[in-house]
């Protein structure tokens, strides 16, 4: 009982951190119809920034961990979206209009092209940094097992908890909110309401791209390694999510980032460890086969 | 003159939909274009707002060359479409339709028309948080011309409007057209493949066939012209 509580706190970091790469996907999804590929790249991207960061706060002897959190977070959040941004402007936007395979080569090329661009700067080796949050809380103590949230998890929680409530309200509450939906349903009516839809596809990506970023923070913070190769299986297992929720769905993406964070834990926990992921894929499979729409996806519908 | 085409052409893939398209709209008039399905009614209404683009000729409006602008550019120039099929939004509420439509208006000017358009159309005002999808089509159409007109347009578009509806419907919308342009001075390009209902509430109409104006008169020289009732009236469209 106590372990199965352990693994429902570990599952939860886990899946709080898909759910935010799956966003991303999903968004993109929802606007051009396509899977942005190079989105866990961005991802990777976003934790050797915030690997950066944190190396030069130390080397000048930031010792407020918040502080040093929130810079790493905004630096990260900022460069990441200039990147969401520039993969769209270089790689997708030309090919907008183009047939539906174009962008998906596009978006594999961008993604080997990232992973080298890291690989050569920043050298193959994993990347550690210090601990920068240590301890938590223990919750329960039992004779053979003590179940604890590091304080680095509960951040983790907290912080996705905050950002998908606020992201959810400004996609269904504000202006801009109502014009990526917009041009999600229909972009040529959108446009002919003056909706800048060009405009409107950079913005979800730089959006996109700024929620991976606060997962690549999150994982250097718990984690404490990187290397250029993060965002391959971490972008698929959010890929794995988003299609899980509903592609194209934004609830969908947070239930389905929640969902295979919870899976792997468990089947790590009490199955094999080291077939984790294929229990994550075998999932993707499943759902492909019995029920593309996903969990809280809409079933495609050819329009007429 | 608030609108002007002159010599338009224009092509959709590699059909050649606009060959020299000369039409002029003046302020206050409510203009009808007639013509057989495909003879370039609704991509003259496209081309208006750059989609597809015009590949020859000059589109003014309002005094300003628009004729190689932004979609989204032309739109908060003042233009305002109800396009064919409608085209709401379905997944949003009729409420966040009429949002959209207001997008880039003053916002100060939002409460006074949504009751404007709440008054000319009270079942939006009853279904206002219900999904635009979910909606009848003669009531969608009702949203989209709602819609287009919570942006205060100068010119107004209507492509097809009365198409597919119930014969209520189609009363109702004719009635509308009449109602804006009498009492609001709201100029008006409309699209009609009901061309006797179309030529009696418009002041001047334009004949199109295979891509350009054969015919231009007042309404009622249309209505009385030979070729338009042989062509358009008579021949099972009336």
């Amino acid at each position: 009982m106590a372990y199965a509580l352990q693994q429902l706190i570990n599952g939860l970091t886990l899946g709080a951190m898909y759910g935010l790469i799956a966003i991303g996907y999903t968004m993109v999804y929802g606007i051009i119809g396509m899977i942005n590929f190079a989105h866990g790249d961005i991802f990777m991207v976003s934790a050797f920034i915030a690997v950066t960061c944190f190396t030069l706060l130390a080397a000048a002897d930031v010792s407020s961990i918040p502080l040093a959190l929130m810079f790493v977070l905004v630096v990260s959040m900022f460069f990441t979206s200039a990147y969401g941004w520039a993969v769209e402007r270089v790689a997708y936007r030309p090919l907008r209009g183009s047939t539906r395979l174009a962008p998906l080569i596009s978006a594999i090329g961008m993604s080997i092209f990232l992973q080298n661009t890291v690989q050569l700067t920043q050298g193959a080796r994993v990347k550690p940094i210090p601990p920068v949050i240590e301890g938590g809380i223990e919750l329960w103590q039992t004779p053979d097992f003590t179940v604890q949230i590091g304080w680095s998890q509960l951040l983790i929680i907290v912080t996705t908890v905050v950002l998908m409530v606020a992201f959810t309200w400004m996609i269904t509450h504000t202006a801009f909110g109502r014009q990526q939906r917009s041009c999600e349903q229909d972009r040529t009516m959108a446009a002919l309401l003056g909706v800048n839809v060009d405009r409107t596809i950079s913005l979800t990506f730089m959006l996109g791209a700024a929620l991976a970023a606060v997962a690549g923070v999150m994982v250097t913070v718990y984690y404490g390694v990187v290397d250029f190769f993060i965002g391959f299986l971490a972008g698929i297992k959010a890929f794995t999510a988003a299609v899980l929720g509903g592609i194209g769905s934004l609830p969908g993406a947070m239930l389905g980032g929640l969902l295979i964070g919870l899976i792997e834990s468990f089947w790590a926990a009490y199955l094999w460890a080291e077939y984790k992921d294929v229990a994550t894929f075998g999932i993707l499979c499943l759902v492909l086969m019995l029920r593309p729409s996903g969990l809280l996806g809409r079933p495609e519908v050819e329009k007429v | 003159m608030m609108l002007t085409m002159t010599g338009v052409h224009a092509h959709y893939g590699h059909i050649h939909a606009l060959r020299g398209i000369d039409v002029e709209v003046q302020a206050g008039e409510i203009v009808t274009l007639i013509g057989a399905n495909g003879a370039g009614k609704s991509t003259l209404m496209m081309s208006l707002f750059g989609n597809p683009r015009a590949s020859a000729g000059q589109i003014v409006f309002d005094g300003e060359d628009i004729t190689g602008l932004a979609t989204h550019e032309i739109a908060l120039r003042g233009i305002s479409l109800v396009p064919e099929g409608r085209r709401v939004f379905p997944r949003m509420t009729v409420f966040e339709n009429l949002q959209m439509g207001a997008g880039f208006a003053a916002a100060e000017n939002f409460e006074a028309d949504l009751a404007r358009v709440f008054a000319m159309f009270p079942i939006l005002d009853e279904r206002k948080m219900q999904r635009a999808g979910t909606l009848s089509g003669g009531e969608q159409q009702m949203l989209a011309i709602g819609r287009a007109l919570m942006s205060r347009p100068k010119l107004l578009l209507l492509d097809e409007p009365s198409l597919g509806l119930a014969p209520i419907y189609i009363r109702r919308i004719f009635q509308i057209v009449r109602e804006l342009n009498r009492d609001h001075g709201m100029t008006i390009l409309l699209v009609e493949q009901n061309a006797n209902q179309a030529l009696k509430v418009a002041h001047r109409g334009y004949v199109l066939q295979h891509g350009g104006v054969t015919l231009a008169g007042s309404g009622e020289e249309l209505l009385a012209s030979p070729e338009v009732r042989a062509a358009y009236l008579e021949g099972g469209h009336g």
